[in-house]
């Protein structure tokens, strides 16, 4: 298990200059995310045309692993249907667990395979995930209601 | 003796390679390179002294303490009692019926909270705590607080991470039931002005409880000395084991308070419709308690004095500044916690990279650090960090590790520049 599997290049630079960074305003659906145990939040605002995930930013701190992977999912998720998104979350979950190979080309969210490799930080990889997930789903409410964090555990 | 020459004395007749001989874990290697420990405020490594008093004890001596009759509950008893003993010279108690055996910090404090805080705290009552205690002497005054009506107040820091005492004093009025109080801060290491504490809050009749989780192993601590009227601490930060810690308080006190839990060994007589409690400090220690882990604890304090307590305490002051001087070199760190009198303690954070990733590459490197919040949310909050790394040293800790520490930290900051 080497450091240079976990820290990529990609990786790093996305840390270093994350893509997406910001909020959006007006948005459709937003939620923020925390993780507990390492103090990581972010914050996920979106827009929809459609059924399609039209635009989205977030916005927070946290380590290298939880920023590089916001960053390079909002790069990968933009302009995908919704049930394009869920299917994506369950390849890439496969990917950071080692629970599943994935089936399709990941492209750059691939990088993020060394994780699996470091058990403490898959929390820290999939947060933005679960974020989008309470987002898309406060999309789909119409702000009905006021959401909760998602809370990592 | 002036510090520097005390340091140099004790640095000559200190033998840390001995010392780190006596630990077992200690010549392991992590991720193929040797392992420097330096998470000591999290739990101390165990010295072989005390992996062979618990040993012995399962060998040859386990029953049932305070039931039988036959042979080995005595032997058994004994052995426990005699653990009882170790800690009240120890802490320099008055009574062995002042020393009750407990999980840890964490239980010993809600013990007080719950058997003392709820019989004693009424609606407008007031606890006084500190900006750096850690979430185990936060959280049962809480609890006791939303139950009883009482309300927490908060004595702020200064920027080096020190005690407010003037703010500190103004905030003991007429309402204040208790000052429940850091001995050492885990986060910063602060060594808090106990006996200062102890004597503005006794002038005003207030009782103190102090939290020695992260003092009693590098902090000289004599009860009587101090004047307290709590003490809790934990044998895993004593090079014990963990599950056993120790409620230190003063008889009158307890004598006045209610049991906390019901069970075996707590009560003289029961039947159906009540029971009579048993004598101090039984009455605190329901259900059959960690007779190993006393016995480990006090294998463990009988070790830490046979080192000489001020000798391993003057050598972490040497890692301690040797390791502020090596980490306060590297471009981009800062330090958090640079009170005058501090115990090895070194909470820092480096530019660009954040923690977590810091304590990854450390490990890599064989470094075992501390990344987080160090169970202190409102202290990180006050300093406006989601999280520091948190190396910390102990008898066993050397110069070698501390350049270790400082390599690997270079190396992150080359990972991420």
């Amino acid at each position: 298990m080497e450091l240079t599997d976990l820290y990529r290049e990609v990786i790093l630079d996305h840390n270093r200059h994350p893509r997406n960074f910001g909020h959006l305003d007006p948005a459709d659906g937003h939620a923020d995310g925390h993780n507990p145990l390492c103090g990581d939040r972010l914050s996920i605002t979106l827009r929809n045309a459609g059924d399609r995930l039209e635009e989205l930013r977030f916005k927070g701190n946290g380590c290298a692993i939880s920023m590089a992977s916001a960053s390079l999912m909002t790069e990968a998720v933009k302009g995908l249907r919704h049930d394009e998104v869920e299917t994506l979350f369950q390849q890439v979950h496969g990917l950071l667990t080692g629970t599943a190979v994935p089936t399709a080309d990941l492209g750059k969210l691939a990088a993020l395979s060394g994780v699996r490799e470091f058990p403490v930080r898959v929390k820290c990889a999939s947060l933005c995930w679960h974020t989008l997930q309470a987002a898309l789903a406060d999309a789909a409410s119409g702000h009905a209601a006021p959401v909760e964090p998602v809370s990592t555990e | 003796m002036n510090l520097r020459a005390r340091i140099s004395a004790s640095a000559a007749v200190y033998d840390v390679a001995r010392v780190r001989a006596d630990f077992p874990v200690l010549s392991r290697q992590v991720n193929g390179k040797p392992l420097a420990y330096l998470d000591s405020a999290a739990s101390t490594q165990r010295p072989r002294a005390v992996i062979d008093a618990v040993d012995y004890y399962e060998t040859h001596l386990h029953s049932n303490v305070h039931r039988g009759v036959h042979s080995l509950s005595q032997l058994a008893t004994d052995a426990f009692e005699a653990a009882r003993e170790r800690v009240r010279s120890f802490l320099n108690a008055a009574s062995t019926r002042e020393i009750v055996f407990v999980r840890g910090t964490t239980e010993a404090i809600n013990l007080v909270a719950q058997s003392w805080g709820h019989s004693e705290l009424k609606p407008g009552d007031e606890i006084a705590i500190s900006a750096l205690e850690h979430h185990a002497n936060i959280v049962p005054w809480q609890m006791v607080a939303a139950a009883t009506g009482a309300r927490l107040r908060v004595a702020p820091l200064d920027a080096a991470g020190q005690l407010r005492f003037d703010e500190f004093e103004a905030l003991l009025g007429e309402r204040t039931r208790l000052v429940a109080m850091a001995h050492v801060s885990n986060a910063l290491g602060t060594i808090l002005p106990v006996q200062r504490v102890v004597a503005a809050a006794h002038a005003r009749g207030i009782p103190v409880l102090l939290d020695g989780a992260q003092a009693v192993a590098h902090e000289p601590v004599d009860v009587r000395a101090l004047g307290c009227d709590f003490y809790a601490f934990s044998g895993h930060k004593l090079y014990a084991p963990t599950g056993i810690g120790v409620l230190y308080g003063r008889e009158a006190l307890l004598e006045a308070m209610p049991p906390w839990q019901g069970g075996g060994d707590m009560i003289r007589t029961v039947s159906v419709e009540r029971s009579t409690w048993n004598e101090l400090p039984h009455k605190f220690e329901a259900g059959t308690p960690n007779i190993s882990g006393a016995v480990g604890l006090a294998a463990a304090i009988d070790y830490l004095e046979s080192l000489g307590r001020e000798q391993a305490a003057a050598h972490e002051l040497l890692l301690l500044r040797a390791a502020t001087t090596a980490l306060e070199a590297i471009p981009g760190i800062h330090l958090h916690g640079t009170a005058a009198h501090k115990a090895a303690v070194l909470s820092f954070t480096l530019d660009g990279v954040h923690p977590h990733d810091l304590g990854t590459v450390l490990d890599h490197e064989g470094v075992a650090i501390r990344a987080g919040h160090h169970c202190a949310m409102p202290l990180m909050e006050l300093l406006g960090l989601p999280a520091t790394a948190r190396a910390s040293f102990a008898c066993y800790s050397t110069l070698e590790e501390v350049a270790q520490l400082e390599r690997a930290v270079r190396h992150a900051r080359e990972i991420f520049a």
